[in-house]
């Protein structure tokens, strides 16, 4: 079976059949249709809930969708949609594979209903991991009532309702509780070399008193007293005060985050001075602290007018104040938007993709977070120095440029285990203290990524390497800058590269690992059996097979639209069967063939014709003529063999 | 004319050489005929060993007593030059101008390079028209060599043999010669096995304004179809520009006159265009002090990349022609010698995994490049930089291995050779110490008696220690067809060519060192271990 990978949760399915005794309201019960094969994965969590959700959906299943192809319009799969309470899927009826594709309801972020045409009511649905995907519905009432759940569970009022709640891998309590202790933050901290005699741990948020926002456990300075802290925090938006957020042994330069003071246009806080007085003074080497407003100039000075701002270099002692233009989610989010709609168009010029990916500015704010984070790793690591940085509230731009900063810095967050403490530090516990609630009932990405890591796995890294080890110093010249075609256009799969380097070195590695063990289990008896002589013998060279089988697999790829004008080769729509192609084209377009004959051949129709034609004649010399010309071909070929 | 008559000043002491990636070093500087060297006699080496003729321009400027000259080579790298004394720095710019200048090709620098490891022999018979017949006659009988073309007599532009129809006999070839520009007349180019149709290339037909007919050139073309066949005839002109060309003495093959073959008319951009192209690619590349806005806006008005995403759709559509339609291709825009061979031999890597190695590789360019007649000499006379008026120049070939390596990167694996080959060929086409790219085709190969008197690179390339560089080390043969994506966010400029001045390739290079120690490692533990672990088996099992 065949499954789109896209949602990691799905690597194990057990048998469909449970589904029924599982819950009473499985889809399609009774149906002779068979379920798609990981159903009831996702209907083993507590039955009220799933009974709640399942009032949403109007109609279980629905005969004869099509799913469309994104780049080619022709190419279009007949299946069944499935809605359940977890899920919307689609499976596939012909292929003899029943490929299914899964689509999480709280992956999805906006459902379209279109205008109804003769061939059903399209459904556009976009999720949040950038798929995109259309259904053709024959009813338009089954796309009504689709559509009308899809918006209902595609939008959780409470915690409870989302899925990671009812996800069930049957782990043991402990394998779970495991999992959500891989990564550790007192143990990160002490990796850094914390608590030392510089910085220490502080209780004073234990119950989420002074920041609700901060995990329990914080790293300030020693010499920060507790009313200095709590100070401090009355004088930050949302009680965030300054607190270590990654240290270097080397040279004690410390990256502290707070969010902005409430300095409006004159306010100072004597405890907060202190605050950043005292982080100064826990990096004995230097005698300045940088601070990072990673705002733009603008938008930090609109914001003295509410009470808010950023700190003024006279009232602080020896901060260098510096503002980084990061735009905020706002712009962000529109960005992306843009992007997106870019990645989506259908088969652009090469103008339109350029033009847009420039008007989307999503490169520009790629690159100004990698400036702030190039920024603050030189400062620690060059200069030695300490850095305060925030933004507003300082669980955004704060958290981007923090963690950009620590991967510079520090070799361990380019390891597996070190990029998800990574996040877990800088994003997961500075955001939200409801992470702590959800551990009890809901399961860690963390030991799932582990378990699979060979997925994810870089063949090229080495730990012993000079990059590895050292600070990373990424040129940031705009012409470095790419547009991530692998994330942005993930499920687009013809756009991507055909063979993968990747999956190609990971099979040598693994074999070449393979063979070694063998060897030496072999060697062992060979030792035994005191055959050495046959060492001499040499056969031919043989390679890996699994090598072979990944190349093969990769290459059985199939001709693009190659068109101009978007109407497709012939045969591009035959998939592999090409043979019938030709065939094909013959039927579907044999109607046209007489039209095509005086139409649009060319306007050609003898010698004396062409003779006496001026160049200036007719219409035939407009610019849609030479596109006609492109969409004639496979008509064309219909005349010819009629 | 001797050419040391234009050398002005041949030696200057303390010259300062900065260049990218490198330490500026002080050394002495000499203008050879044909070189530039520069030497701080510090180690047993030159600093620098240029030659003359890659380069494309100087500019030079004064700086208190010194002069700075900055030098703009073919091969994109920009350096430069601070000289002692105004007089001297005019004298070595003075030189470099005429030197660089040089037009007459007897007096380039292939004629004089005599490396002991290298003979003259080697490599120019790499590629001959009686191989490839012979590799052809093995599948089909339809075609047969011709020696009409002896001593260049019917096409200029053509080799003195080539592959034709059988139906068509010699003097028929001279009366079908006569109706196409420049007497390039319809010749085989690639047999596709699977459907057994065939790519022809030729000049556009000579109708004329008034609609001229060729009686041999409609048969020949009939006869090469199976009946019930249809072919397609790729036009890279627009059909406006294909009717203006009728104005001319050019022009198109009309429908009526040639039934069974389609006209599809595909543009692709051609010279100045393509050549402002470059220029402005460059500049983009350049220009440090961009930013994101900027670079995007100057790399898309630069079109390079809508200029690549044609000519390799068009090339794919020639290569669906022939595999999926089963339809035989002739190809042509108005000389054939540019666009044409681009869609010619992308079409041919398409569809044939020979041509991804490097000894195929390389018998393509000599045959759809070299033998085809693209006037290599006067479209690269000139790469990116110069300030002279521009002629004929236009980066066809550039283009052309452009698209080979977006077809790399999307068949990693697919590829004998790497990025460093196709970037070696694009240094060579430009300036070269050999003389494959020398002229513009056969025929003055031949006057010049080019392949008696120059190394031929392959020679070099060949050589076992040259070679082991440019071999991809992911490369496993594959008999598929490949199919590249051509949407725009599957093409990407390519920085290790336009930008391997600019950025360091030391990160890139040391992945590539990575993958070449993961795969020594496995063949080194794959080849004894699994002779000896099957020998070990069986012995294993036998007791």
């Amino acid at each position: 079976m065949q499954r789109e990978r896209w949602q990691l949760q799905h690597q194990e399915h057990p048998s469909i059949e449970r589904i029924k005794s599982d819950t009473g309201t499985a889809p399609a019960r009774g149906q002779e249709h068979r379920l798609p094969s990981g159903i009831s994965n996702c209907i083993v969590g507590t039955l009220g809930f799933f009974r709640e959700r399942m009032e949403y959906i109007r109609t279980p299943k629905i005969e004869n969708v099509r799913l469309l192809d994104r780049v080619s319009s022709k190419k279009a799969s007949v299946g069944s949609l499935y809605l359940t309470a977890t899920h919307l899927i689609f499976v596939e009826h012909l292929s003899e594979s029943r490929k299914e594709t899964w689509i999480l309801h709280s992956q999805i972020c906006a459902v379209e209903k279109q205008a109804t045409t003769a061939t059903g009511c399209p459904l556009l649905i976009r999720c949040k991991n950038f798929q995109v995907i259309q259904f053709i519905i024959s009813q338009e009432r089954d796309c009504h009532d689709i559509y009308i759940s899809l918006i209902r569970l595609s939008r959780p009022v409470k915690y409870e309702e989302l899925y990671c709640f009812s996800f069930n891998p049957k782990q043991e309590k402990n394998e779970r509780e495991r999992g959500w202790n891989l990564t550790d933050l007192e143990a990160e901290y002490n990796r850094m070399g914390v608590p030392n005699s510089l910085w220490q741990v502080s209780h004073v948020n234990r119950d989420y008193g002074v920041c609700d926002t901060y995990p329990a456990e914080l790293y300030v300075p020693k010499s920060a007293s507790t009313p200095v802290i709590v100070g401090s925090s009355k004088f930050r938006s949302r009680g965030r005060f300054p607190v270590l957020c990654y240290f270097c042994q080397d040279n004690n330069g410390a990256i502290c985050r707070s969010s902005q003071p409430l300095s409006g246009f004159s306010a100072r806080c004597l405890e907060d001075e202190q605050m950043l007085q005292a982080i100064r003074m826990s990096n004995p080497g230097s005698d300045f602290l940088y601070v990072v407003d990673t705002r733009p100039k603008l938008n930090a000075m609109a914001n003295r007018a509410a009470g808010k701002g950023y700190e003024n270099e006279d009232n602080y002692s020896n901060i260098k104040f510096h503002f980084i233009g990061i735009e905020n989610i706002h712009v962000m989010r529109n960005s992306l938007q843009k992007l997106l709609d870019v990645c989506e168009l259908r088969s652009p010029a090469m103008s339109d993709f350029l033009w847009g990916l420039e008007s989307s500015g999503w490169l520009k704010h790629i690159k100004a977070i990698m400036d702030a984070g190039i920024f603050i790793a030189k400062a620690v690591a060059e200069e030695a120095a300490s850095v305060l940085v925030h933004c507003s509230d300082g669980w955004d731009r704060t958290a981007q440029v923090c963690s950009i900063a620590g991967l510079l810095l520090d070799p361990f967050y380019r390891t597996l285990k070190g990029f998800m403490v990574l996040i877990e530090k800088d994003w997961v516990s500075f955001g939200h203290k409801f992470n702590h609630r959800i551990q009890e009932k809901t399961n860690s990405l963390w030991p799932h990524l582990m378990k699979n890591q060979i997925d994810y796995k870089n063949p090229l890294y080495r730990k012993d390497h000079s990059q590895t080890q050292g600070v990373l110093r990424p040129h940031t010249t705009p012409s470095n800058f790419r547009f991530w075609r692998n994330m942005y256009n993930r499920f687009e799969k013809g756009m991507h590269p055909r063979q993968s380097v990747t999956e190609f070195l990971m099979a040598v590695k693994e074999e070449t690992q393979q063979l070694e063990e063998e060897l030496e289990v072999l060697e062992e008896k060979l030792a035994r059996l005191d055959q050495s002589h046959l060492r001499d013998r040499r056969e031919a060279i043989k390679l890996p097979h699994n090598l072979e089988s990944t190349t093969d697999q990769c290459l059985t790829n199939t001709p693009q639209d190659y068109t101009d004008n978007g109407k497709p080769f012939t045969s591009c729509s035959s998939s592999q069967a090409d043979e019938n192609s030709e065939t094909t084209i013959l039927i579907h377009n044999m109607k046209h063939s007489d039209t095509d004959l005086s139409g649009n051949s060319d306007q050609e129709s003898g010698v004396a014709d062409l003779s006496c034609r001026s160049p200036s004649g007719g219409d035939f010399l407009s610019s849609e003529d030479s596109s006609k010309n492109l969409s004639e071909y496979p008509e064309e070929i219909a005349f010819a063999v009629a | 004319m001797e050419l040391s008559e234009l050398i002005e000043t041949s030696k200057v002491d303390h010259v300062l050489l900065s260049r990218p990636f490198l330490q500026p070093v002080k050394g002495t500087l000499c203008v050879t005929s044909h070189h530039l060297l520069l030497s701080s006699r510090a180690g047993d080496k030159e600093e620098l060993w240029l030659l003359i003729r890659n380069i494309d321009a100087i500019e030079k400027r004064l700086a208190g007593s010194s002069g700075i000259i900055t030098i703009k080579c073919k091969d994109l790298c920009v350096m430069s030059l601070e000289i002692p004394g105004m007089e001297e720095c005019l004298n070595i710019a003075k030189s470099i101008e005429a030197l660089s200048s040089l037009e007459t090709t007897s007096h380039m620098y292939p004629f004089f390079y005599r490396p002991k490891q290298l003979n003259l022999l080697e490599g120019w018979d790499l590629f001959t028209p009686e191989e490839q017949f012979t590799k052809l006659s093995i599948h089909t009988d339809n075609w047969r060599l011709s020696y009409v073309n002896k001593e260049f007599a019917v096409c200029t532009t053509y080799p003195d043999a080539v592959i034709v129809h059988k139906c068509i006999d010699d003097a028929a070839i001279k009366t079908v010669a006569g109706f196409r520009q420049g007497g390039r007349f319809p010749v085989f180019s690639y047999y596709h096995k699977k459907t057994k149709m065939v790519i022809m290339r030729s000049s556009q037909p000579l109708t004329g304004a008034n609609g001229k007919r060729c009686k041999e050139d409609e048969q020949f073309l009939a006869a090469v179809l199976q009946p019930d066949k249809k072919g397609f005839i790729i036009d890279t002109r627009s059909i406006q520009a294909a009717h203006q060309a009728k104005v001319k003495g050019g022009g198109f093959e009309s429908k009526t006159n040639y039934h069974n073959w389609k006209r599809l008319h595909r543009p692709i951009e051609r010279g100045r265009v393509l050549q402002e192209s470059l220029i402005k690619l460059i500049d983009a590349c350049n220009d440090q002090s961009n930013s994101i806005d900027r670079w995007l806006s100057k790399l898309e008005t630069s079109k390079w990349l809508t200029h690549l995403k044609t000519v390799l759709t068009i090339a794919c559509m020639a290569a669906q022609c022939v595999d999926r339609e089963g339809a035989s291709v002739l190809i042509h825009g108005s000389e054939g010698r540019d666009t044409t061979l681009q869609l010619t031999s992308l079409a041919q890597i398409i569809l044939d995994p020979d041509c991804r190695t490097i000894s195929g590789f390389q018998a393509l360019i000599e045959r759809e490049w070299l033998q085809a007649g693209h006037p290599f000499q006067i479209r690269c006379a000139s790469s990116a930089y110069s300030h002279a008026k521009l002629k004929q120049e236009a980066p066809i070939f550039l283009i052309f291995l452009d698209c080979c390596w977006q077809m790399s990167c999307q068949f990693p694996c697919s590829f004998q050779f790497n990025e460093q080959f196709l970037i070696t060929l694009f240094e060579h086409a430009y300036a070269s110490c050999f003389g494959t790219f020398l002229c513009n085709n056969e025929k003055e190969r031949f006057t010049l008696n080019v392949k008696e008197q120059t190394i031929s690179i392959w020679a070099r390339m060949n050589s076992p220690s040259e070679q082991k560089q440019y071999v991809n080390p992911l490369y496993e043969r594959n008999n598929f067809t490949i199919w590249p994506s051509v949407a725009p966010q599957s093409l990407q400029l390519w920085q290790g060519l336009f930008l391997r001045w600019i950025r360091t390739p030391e990160h890139q290079n040391e992945a590539w060192e990575q993958i070449k120690h993961i795969i020594e490692l496995s063949r080194r533990k794959a080849n004894p271990s699994s002779t000896e672990l099957s020998v070990l088996k069986e012995d294993y099992a036998a007791n």
